[in-house]
Formats: C-alpha cells, sequence, structure tokens
C-alpha cells in the first residue's frame, strides 16, 4: 500500500494513482481464503486505458472519463463541475435532497466515527481513500470555498483545498467507490450522511456535466426509457420469454402456471426486476406459481418500463429517476390495478415504495408495498402445504440495504425462513446493522476495465467474510449450501463473487431468491425445484 | 471590569440566540426533500423499533394508522443527548473525552440557570430562611460549576490530544477545531482559577448573577473571572457560527431526515409541498436532463429523452 495519503493529493496535477492496494493490504478473509496467497490476483489497468481514461485514483477505473485535450478543456471542465456545485445548494435544482446535504456540509465534527462503520474503509486494510469522510471533506471544503464563497477566514475554519480538474476527474471516480449502503450514516452522532454525498456528487457529473458510467445511464436508464427495460427486451421479447417460464415451471413443478398480462382492475401489479426473467427465471417463474396457488389476483403490465421494476437513477440521477417511476405508476393508473407489489429487487424497493412517495400528486397516489408481507401471510395461512424437509439444507439470509435499513423490512423473510428452512442461520451481525453486497448503487452491474477486482476484493470483501462465517460449520463441498439474497442486484454481485472465488465448485455455496425456497418446500411440487445447477 | 463583563454577558447570549434562530430557520425553510429514512425508527411499535422494523412489514399497511411511539422517540433523545449513544456504541475510543466535554457543557449550563435562579430568589424572597436556602444553592451551583469546568478543561485536552496524534483525525482536522478547543481550555480555565483565586471582596456567583440582571456596576469582579466572563461569553457568541452548533443540526438531521417516514398522502399537507416543489424549474446542463430553466421539475419527469430524440 502506498503511504498514507492526505486530502491535498487529490490536486495532484499527475495522473499517477493516489493508492495501489495488494492483497496482503486488505482484511483478512477466514478459510479457505485465509492467506493472501490463496486470494485472486488483481488484473491490471491496460495501457490503453491510462492513456486514453481518468485512472488517477486508485487501481481502478469505473467511468472512463476521456482525458482533457487541452488545458483550455480541462477549464472548461472544471467551470461546468463550478456550476454543477453551486445548483446542488440551490433549492430549484435540487429541492430533492438540499436539506439532508446542507445539513451534512456543515455539521460534521470529523469524529470519523463513519469510518468503523464502512465496509469498504475496512475491506481495503483501513486506507484513507476510501474513508467515507474522506470525499465528504473534500466536497465540504469546495462548498465552503466555492458554493458559499468563502475567504480566508473560511479556509481557516473549514480548511482549505485547490480545486482543478485532476481533483474533478479524482471526485467522479470517488464517487463510485461508495455503495450508497448508508451504514456510515447510520451510526454518525449528528445524523451526517456520507453516502448522501457520494449521491450528491454522482448527480452532480450526471445532470451538469453529463457523466456516469455507461452501464447506468445509457445502458441502464436511457435504455428502459427506450426499450421498456435495461434488459433491451421489449413487450413482446418480454411476454414471449414469461410464457416459456411458465410453461417450463408449469413441466417442473406439475402445476399448471400462467402469467396474466394487462388485467384491468387487477388487486395486485407485480413487478420484476427483468434482470430475472433474463437471469434467474426460476424466481419469477416461482412467483407466478405461488400468487396463482394463492388465489391472488394479480397482473403484470407491459406498458414501457413497466414489466422492469429497476431505477438506475436512485443510484445517479433525479430526473431519470423521476421518469422510471412516473413511468411505473402511470401504467398502474392506466390498468387500475388495486396496489404495485415489488418482486425481489431491493433498490426498486426503495425506489419506488420510499423515494418516489414524495413525487406523487393527485390520482398517481396508487399504493405500492413489498412482496414479502404479501409472501410471508401465504406461507403462514395454510393455503399452500409446506414440506420443509425439502429444504434441510444450510441455509443464511443477506439482507439488501434498500429493503432492510433504508425501509425496515426486516422480520417477513426471517418468518418465512424459519417456517420453511430448518437450518436457517443467521450472518452477523444482519437485519439492519447488515453489511451490503458490495454490489450495491450499480456495481453489481459495472463490469468495465479491472472494476470486477476492485468490487470483489473491496467491496464485496466484508460480506464475502460474513457468508464463509455463516457457513464456518459446513465448509466443505459435500455439504450444499444456500445464501438466499432476495434482491436481484444482490445476487448478481453473489454469482460473480462465488464464481471469482470458484466457491460453488470448491465450497459448494449457491445463491438465489427467496421464493425459489418456498416452492422448494412445497409439498404438492415435484420434489427438487432447487436444482443446485449452478447459473 | 464589571461593565465589560456585564456587555459581553449581554452581547454574547443576544447574538448567540439571533445565530442559532438564523440557522435554524436556514434549515427549516429549504422545501420538503425526497424520503431518506434509516431504520430502526424509534417511533415505531416497540416491538418494531427493537428490531428495525416499519410499518412495510404489513401487507396494505395504508390502510392502518401511522404510529407514533414518542416515548419510545424520547428514550432515544435522552440516550444520545445525555449519555451520546452513538458514539459510545460505534467508536467506543472518542466516547469518553466527548462524553466529559458534552457533559461539562451540560453542567455549565445547569450553572448558567442556578445562578439566575439564585439572583432571582435574592431579590424575591428576604429573611433568614431564604437566605439559608439561597446559600445552599450557591454551594450546590459552585460545586457543579467546578465540575463543569473540570469535565470540558479534560475532555477538550483528551480532544485536543486525539486530533492532533491520531492519525484518523488528523486528516480532517482543521485549524479552526484546534482553535475552538484552545478556546474552551482557557474560557473554563480562566473561569474556574479566577473564581477560587478571586481577591477577598470581589462578587460571588450570585452576586455576579445579581449583578447582570441588574447592571449593578458597584458590584466586584474579579480582574481574573472577569477575563474568564467575557471571554467565555465570545465563545458563546462563536458557536452558532461554526460546526459546534450540532445541537440544532441534529434536530433536524434525525427528526427531519433520518427518522421522516411520513407517508404523503392524497390531499395532505405533504402532498401540497411535493406539488409547490415539483414547481421549481431547474437549469441542469446536461442535455438528457432538457432543463431549460423554462420547464418545471413536473414537466421534466413526464418527459422521455429517447423519444423525444427520436421526433
Amino acid at each position: 500500500m502506498s503511504g498514507t495519503i492526505k486530502l491535498r493529493d487529490v490536486s495532484r496535477p499527475d495522473s499517477e494513482p493516489l493508492i495501489h492496494l495488494e492483497n496482503g493490504d486488505l482484511m483478512p478473509l477466514p478459510a479457505p481464503l485465509e492467506s493472501p496467497e490463496k486470494d485472486r490476483a488483481w488484473a491490471a489497468l491496460s495501457e490503453q486505458t491510462k492513456s486514453r481514461y481518468e485512472c488517477g485514483l486508485d487501481d481502478t477505473c469505473a467511468v472512463n472519463i476521456p482525458k482533457p485535450k487541452t488545458r483550455e478543456e480541462e477549464a472548461q471542465l472544471v467551470a461546468r463541475f463550478l456550476s454543477g456545485l453551486d445548483k446542488l445548494f440551490d433549492k430549484e435544482n435540487n429541492w430533492t435532497f438540499l436539506q439532508p446535504l446542507l445539513l451534512t456540509m456543515e455539521h460534521c465534527t470529523g469524529c470519523q466515527t463513519c469510518a468503523e462503520s464502512c465496509h469498504i474503509f475496512e475491506a481495503s486494510g483501513r486506507n484513507e481513500l476510501y474513508r467515507p469522510a474522506f470525499r465528504s471533506e473534500i466536497v465540504r471544503r469546495l462548498y465552503f470555498k466555492h458554493a458559499k464563497r468563502g475567504g480566508l477566514l473560511s479556509a481557516w475554519q473549514h480548511g482549505d483545498i485547490h480545486l482543478n480538474w485532476p481533483l474533478v476527474a479524482r471526485l467522479i471516480e470517488l464517487a463510485y467507490r461508495c455503495n450508497l449502503c448508508r451504514r456510515c450514516a447510520q451510526s454518525c452522532p449528528i445524523g451526517c450522511d456520507n453516502g448522501l454525498v457520494a449521491h450528491e456528487l454522482r448527480k452532480l457529473f450526471s445532470q451538469e456535466m453529463g457523466i456516469a458510467p455507461r452501464e447506468i445511464h445509457e445502458n441502464g436508464s436511457m435504455l428502459q426509457l427506450r426499450a421498456g427495460s435495461s434488459t433491451g427486451m421489449t413487450a413482446e421479447i418480454v411476454k414471449d420469454n414469461v410464457a416459456f417460464i411458465d410453461e417450463d415451471i408449469s413441466e417442473r413443478t406439475g402445476i399448471e402456471v400462467r402469467t396474466p398480462w394487462d388485467v384491468e382492475g387487477a388487486d395486485v401489479l407485480l413487478i420484476h426486476n427483468a434482470g430475472e426473467i433474463m437471469a434467474w427465471p426460476e424466481n419469477p417463474g416461482a412467483f407466478a406459481l405461488i400468487l396463482t396457488l394463492a388465489g391472488v389476483n394479480w397482473t403484470m403490465s407491459s406498458e414501457l418500463a413497466a414489466y422492469d421494476a429497476i431505477n438506475y437513477g436512485l443510484w445517479y440521477d433525479d430526473a431519470q429517476f423521476a421518469r422510471v417511476a412516473m413511468k411505473h405508476m402511470e401504467a398502474a393508473k392506466k390498468l387500475g390495478v388495486k396496489r404495485i407489489v415489488l418482486g425481489e429487487c431491493g433498490h426498486a424497493h426503495k425506489a419506488l415504495c420510499v423515494i418516489a412517495d414524495r413525487l406523487l400528486t393527485g390520482d398517481l397516489h396508487i399504493p405500492r408495498e413489498t412482496y414479502l408481507p404479501l409472501l410471508r401471510d401465504i406461507v403462514l395461512s395454510g393455503k399452500i402445504k409446506f414440506d420443509p424437509t425439502r429444504n434441510d439444507f444450510p441455509v443464511t439470509l443477506h439482507d439488501p440495504c434498500n429493503m432492510v435499513r433504508l425501509m425496515g423490512v426486516v422480520e417477513p423473510q426471517r418468518e418465512i425462513l424459519r417456517a420453511l428452512c430448518p437450518q436457517f442461520r443467521e450472518m452477523e451481525p444482519h437485519g439492519v446493522d447488515n453489511y451490503c453486497c458490495g454490489g450495491g448503487s450499480g456495481f453489481a452491474i459495472m463490469s468495465g476495465n479491472n472494476f470486477p477486482d476492485w468490487r470483489f476484493h473491496v467491496s464485496g470483501r466484508k460480506k464475502l467474510e460474513q457468508i464463509l462465517n455463516a457457513f464456518s460449520d459446513c465448509p466443505g463441498p459435500e455439504t450444499p449450501k444456500y445464501l438466499c439474497a432476495p434482491c436481484s442486484n444482490c445476487k448478481g454481485q453473489f454469482r460473480d463473487m462465488i464464481t471469482y472465488y470458484d466457491l460453488w465448485q470448491k465450497n459448494r455455496i449457491f445463491y438465489g431468491g427467496l421464493v425459489e425456497l418456498v416452492v422448494n418446500a412445497m409439498a404438492d411440487v415435484k420434489p427438487g425445484f432447487i436444482d443446485w445447477e449452478w447459473r | 471590569m464589571t461593565a465589560a463583563a456585564y456587555l459581553a454577558i449581554y452581547a454574547g447570549l443576544l447574538i448567540f440566540l439571533a445565530g442559532c434562530l438564523r440557522r435554524i430557520l436556514a434549515y427549516a425553510r429549504t422545501p420538503i426533500h425526497l424520503r431518506w429514512e434509516i431504520y430502526p425508527l424509534p417511533h415505531e411499535h416497540p416491538y418494531r423499533a427493537a428490531y428495525g422494523g416499519s410499518y412495510f412489514e404489513t401487507q396494505e399497511w395504508w390502510r392502518q394508522p401511522q404510529v407514533a411511539n414518542r416515548r419510545g422517540e424520547w428514550r432515544v433523545m435522552i440516550e444520545e443527548i445525555l449519555f451520546l449513544k452513538s458514539l459510545r456504541e460505534f467508536n467506543r475510543r472518542l466516547w469518553l473525552p466527548s462524553f466529559l466535554f458534552h457533559f461539562g457543557l451540560y453542567l455549565a449550563i445547569a450553572v448558567i440557570g442556578c445562578a439566575g435562579f439564585i439572583a432571582a430568589c435574592g431579590l424575591l424572597f428576604a429573611g433568614p430562611n431564604a437566605a439559608k436556602f439561597v446559600s445552599l444553592l450557591a454551594l450546590i451551583a459552585k460545586s457543579i460549576g467546578a465540575a463543569a469546568a473540570v469535565f470540558i478543561v479534560a475532555g477538550a485536552f483528551w480532544l485536543l490530544m486525539r486530533r492532533t496524534t491520531d492519525p484518523a483525525l488528523k486528516n480532517s482536522t482543521h485549524a479552526g477545531d484546534i482553535f475552538n478547543l484552545l478556546l474552551f481550555i482557557a474560557a473554563c480555565t480562566l473561569l474556574i482559577g479566577g473564581y477560587l483565586l478571586r481577591a477577598p471582596g470581589t462578587a460571588s456567583l450570585g452576586e455576579c448573577a445579581r449583578g447582570a440582571i441588574h447592571f449593578d456596576c458597584t458590584v466586584r469582579i474579579g480582574s481574573a473571572f472577569g477575563a474568564g466572563l467575557i471571554l467565555a461569553s465570545m465563545l458563546v457568541a462563536y458557536i452558532p457560527f461554526t460546526h459546534m452548533a450540532h445541537f440544532i443540526a441534529k434536530y433536524f438531521t434525525w427528526h427531519a431526515v433520518r427518522w421522516d417516514d411520513r407517508r404523503n398522502e392524497r390531499g395532505s399537507t405533504i402532498e401540497g409541498k411535493v406539488a409547490a416543489s415539483l414547481g421549481y424549474r431547474p437549469t441542469w446542463s446536461a442535455p438528457h436532463v432538457g432543463a431549460d430553466g423554462r420547464r418545471s421539475w413536473a414537466e421534466i419527469a413526464t418527459t422521455n429523452p429517447p423519444e423525444e430524440s427520436r421526433k
């Protein structure tokens, strides 16, 4: 690890990374990854990437910002950054988060309590760059100096910093080294929110400078608004795929299933993360089976964006966020459904149930809820017969931050697991004190350059430690183990991380959703719904 | 010295109140923001608050009234304010110095209250019993005052050591932070030292308070104690203009952000505020936002950039 960095280093005029991490620097992991030699080696950034893009922060590059060609271009970019900084503190431009942002800017005491809660800081071997307040302190100094036009007295009181293009370029990357899990905000004695600072920075870069990772913007929210889903699936394709899933599920379970589309006046409009339909079809299939057997009057919508619950705007752009949320609400209004129920997607839960709540007026007030209490009530109602011995293998539960810490949905999933999984065990800590999977805030879908190396070594490391500890009584491949992740994004992170460390082949750690466990335990379904086939 | 000390006390309190009011209004006048709560919420049902659950754990939650468990909220607030619960739980190394410092401040506030009460008693009641009561109060106030000064100085000194020696804290410590702690140490040392070592015939705490209320310049305030009063008054006046005003921020960060799970219901005040905010006209420059200063947030939210570019 390069020595301890100082805040002033972010303005360093060269484009050399501020830090470099080796496996030996990182937080140690339990067996089978207990020594740095057993850990995977990091891929280095290619010379081409380094020559074309700004890579002056650390060992990776998430955003691919082209290097400016002239001093004038650099000056223009800095001017645009300053213009965006002003807008962040203006109510016309940023009424959405102005109050919490001001409070965070003006009251941090620098106690570093946040650092003790941050999985990225801890996993990096407590590297100064990843301290949650490091990023915020840069923004705070810029706020007092430029947005509040502070002079010498302000610099003495709040600290000074030199604004130049290298600082802005590093700040763009640094905004994408936080999972926005807000565990740090949960522990702050003042209530300051470093996660919010990262979120607001991303907004500034996207809404003012048009800079955001391609996976989240062009291939994410823009694609969803154009085609209907960030997977690229149009309504026709998604209906075809779901029909195929219905057929497959009917065959596998022996129970006839047919997903209803565009049913006017239905009780429930179910919106999945469309990634499930593409990558984990057994998940929407399991939903269809459970709702059918429980006799729920439900439907899916084929309106633009309404068959994909994702809302990537939540992570980086208020305008994109509001547009997708409006599409979801308009589809519900058009069908006249009584409520929207969200499938296994954490950020979609928070986006539509919590954050969008204060975007809605008039007849767009259509109730939204998580699928979890509905599923819990179905499971515990006795309407469906279960045989928990079918789930008699070690199961642990990952708490998606957006559903749990940021929405307070903690117990329904546990009630289900306690009822259906005899070997359920908790990770420590869990519930609202959980750790992020490491793929939160878009990281799970960001795989440019060597970003996955950073994602698995650093942001996912704490969760990996938790998973290995949860199964420490049965580590060997002779015992198949199920990591239950009721969130599409988290599942993506787990799929990639378990593959990266080869933990399926060597340790038989499998991952999947919650509804799959429910169907697997149904007494009237053909046994073996969970097929333990890696995908 | 006496007149200068009185002037400093009045000016300090006035500036403090004005500064606090200005800060409170600045935050209170910001528009309603999007929901951004973090669980656990202490005003949930006690059984849910215990593990961090919310009303979202119930099907059709909107059919049930929202719970307001104020008792739970008060319990958490008292633990947080008096014993700095978050710091104790999440940053034990910093808790003791910080607790000493803050508890000293609370004791100092109690001493100011006591001194005011002694002065009021002296004005309102006469006779030997009243005198005995006032003497007893003065003794209590002096003891609390001494404890306050010791706690503040010890806490501030300990925090100063942490800030200057702990690499984790050094990067985010400004010259202003060091100055603030030194100011506390200086003011409290002068106050306690000046009071304990005051010359015979100079005013006691109660006499000072009574004199300040009447602006009685015949009261003799010792020079060191007077200097302490002036410095402490300057410190009090300075607090609202620094991050030390986090006692104000904390109300907003906890009640208006972290714990704010109020629902936006049709026809509610919240809906009215949301509708007003959706009327703001942003000027963000990135082309995909489509903010030209004429379109409102409501209009931007209902546009679709890919469709617009197709047209």
